[in-house]
């Protein structure tokens, strides 16, 4: 019987063989919150009748999307936060730590686990070869309590990608070209899962920006074979042991297979207010821009900073733009540190900010104001999203943002580094 | 007392036909616009958050809607964000169903697991203001303004049981561990 990675990793853990469609119990070998949805978990965990997790080794507790904290009701969140970890030994991060998806990737996920989250873009540990999805509050204090929660085994639609990237074109150009393509419920219930030369070339950092939106196309994981890229990408991280192959089989039935030529993408921008709303730059070219912001679990990675100090080293952002830098970790904050690509872009003229989430899901840092747009790295430019529902958000490339932050409309970053 | 409802239902058979008026929205309504990122620090108030609920798809819904209504929707609601907040606030707000013709995945089983119905049925032809009658046991929506009735998409048996215990705490009060 020949499986898709989703049914692979899926069957492992069932101990038989799963076919999508199928309804499964699954135990989970990691659980993860954070400190917006983290104190709604923990109240659901309590009104089931358990005082705690069933393992508290395999529960991540992240505070990153209100902090530091800007308000009374988000601090006294976190207090309730922390006396759980301390009560419980769950395993906490506090704020400043990075964001809670970065962090799952840097220190926890393995090839071929089960992780849910109580967080929409938990997808992104797909790119290490784990099955993580995200669930609301109560679907994960149910797998905290018990050890295991249901799945629906998921139909894959398989993304081929071929040839090599032009300069200045990224992954997060092809995840927003897909999007345009499938729409924001082109692939619900299902998984994504990307394969074929480009993206066996492509570093960890390119495979999560992948992963981490398969949820704006409504799948419910993204997924990469765990392959040589894994196995030197765990080493780095010092979980060299924990790597195992996990590939898909030859002859699995997909849902659906698209084909992608690499070469033949250009940079590509997300307008307002949809992630499908998709369209090459050249077409929005000239779009003023009052704010550019480049971090988020998508797009705040060291490589997705040193592209954008690429741009900016020796230039300056243009007059009336504010430039927010956010590194996604402090992993990545000390090393774009270390490396002189924070410096680059201070001198540029960014504001560097504290690892977290707060500008992306609009909740402090960054706040848009009525009528201004937002250029940004980000996952999602749904009305709201940045903080304000009069102000409009475009998403796209660390190198689309930091072009755009020099030029102060939005630009290509072929043209202003031809 | 009702001969063709099935006597195993009868615990929650009070639930399980529902009536209010349709409040209509769009196709792709995100857990941003059902309980905007700007609220957070209402997460822990959530009766306080339910006044600002699906605020952004359109600002009076919060003061308009009355015990017992059904949002009725298009394509993909409740897509984006896993905040369980999203269905949570809208039952607060008295919300009776989600109608709509498709939802996104994590919204899906939130709204289960707190006990707010979620019905997937073609919901072009109900108006604004249309008054409904949601038999969830028979699987129809009947248009009493309009006088159509639709199908209903039946729930995976998974989420049915789920919604029959109320709601996927009172579940697990209920079996100690998943009895799906």
């Amino acid at each position: 019987m020949a499986l898709t990675l989703a049914e692979k990793i899926m069957s492992q853990r069932a101990g038989r063989p799963v076919r999508s469609g199928e309804f499964v119990v699954l135990p989970v070998d990691l659980v993860m919150m954070h400190d917006g949805t983290g104190p709604l978990t923990i109240r659901q965990l309590a009104a089931m009748g358990f005082e705690g997790p069933r393992d508290p080794q395999k529960v991540v507790l992240c505070i990153d999307h209100g902090f530091p904290s800007p308000r009374k009701e988000l601090s006294n969140d976190h207090l309730l936060l922390r006396e759980f970890a301390q009560r419980t030994g769950v395993r906490f991060h506090e704020g400043g730590s990075g964001v809670c998806h970065q962090i799952i990737a840097e220190d926890y996920a393995c090839p071929g686990q089960v992780i849910v989250g109580a967080d929409s873009h938990t997808c992104m540990a797909g790119a290490l070869g784990a099955f993580a999805t995200g669930m609301g509050s109560t679907d994960v204090a149910a797998a905290m309590a018990l050890g295991e929660i249901w799945f629906r085994v998921p139909e894959s639609v398989r993304v081929e990608v071929s040839g090599s990237f032009p300069a200045w074109v990224y992954p997060k150009d092809l995840i927003l070209y897909l999007a345009g393509q499938l729409g924001a419920d082109g692939a619900t219930y299902q998984a994504l899962e990307f394969d074929g030369p480009a993206i066996r070339a492509m570093d960890m950092s390119g495979r999560l920006t992948l992963c981490n939106m398969a949820v704006e196309v409504g799948a419910k994981a993204g997924l990469v074979a765990s392959d040589a890229v894994t196995r030197s990408y765990l080493e780095s991280r010092g979980r060299g042991d924990r790597w195992c192959p996990v590939e898909p089989d030859d002859g699995a039935t997909y849902a659906a297979r698209i084909t992608v030529d690499a070469g033949k993408l250009t940079p590509m921008v997300a307008g307002p207010h949809r992630v499908d709303r998709v369209v090459p730059v050249t077409e929005l070219k000239g779009t003023r821009v009052h704010q550019v912001f480049i971090g988020s679990c998508t797009n705040g990675r060291v490589e997705d900073l040193a592209v954008a100090a690429s741009i900016l080293r020796g230039r300056r952002v243009a007059p009336g733009v504010r430039l927010l830098v956010m590194p996604a970790s402090r992993r990545v904050y000390l090393e774009s540190m270390k490396s002189g690509v924070l410096a680059d872009l201070v001198a540029a003229g960014a504001t560097v900010s504290p690892p977290g989430c707060g500008p992306c899901a609009g909740i402090h840092l960054g706040i848009l104001g009525d009528g201004e747009v937002c250029l940004a790295t980000t996952n999602r430019n749904f009305q709201g999203r940045m903080g304000n529902p009069q102000a409009q958000v475009f998403l796209a490339s660390p190198a689309t943002a930091a072009a755009s932050a020099v030029a102060g409309v939005i630009a290509d970053p072929r043209e202003v580094m031809a | 007392m009702s001969m063709d409802r099935p006597v195993e239902e009868d615990a929650a058979a009070g639930e399980w036909v529902l009536e209010g008026i349709a409040h209509k929205f769009g196709d792709d309504v995100s857990t941003d616009h059902i309980a905007p990122g700007r609220y957070q620090h209402l997460r822990s108030q959530l009766s306080e958050m339910a006044k600002h609920v699906l605020e952004d798809a359109d600002p009076e819904f919060a003061s308009r809607v009355r015990p017992g209504d059904f949002v009725v929707a298009g394509r993909n609601f409740g897509l984006g964000s896993s905040r369980e907040h999203a269905p949570t606030i809208m039952k607060l707000a008295g919300v009776g169903a989600v109608l709509a013709q498709s939802v996104a995945r994590i919204f899906f089983r939130n709204a289960i697991n707190v006990g707010l119905p979620v019905v997937i049925c073609d919901t072009s032809r109900i108006q604004a203001g249309d008054r409904l009658r949601v038999d969830l046991a028979r699987g129809v929506v009947a248009d009493l303004t309009q006088g159509f009735e639709v199908a209903v998409m039946p729930l995976p048996r998974v989420m049915l049981r789920v919604l029959q215990d109320g709601g996927l705490v009172a579940h697990i009060k209920r079996h100690g561990r998943l009895a799906l």
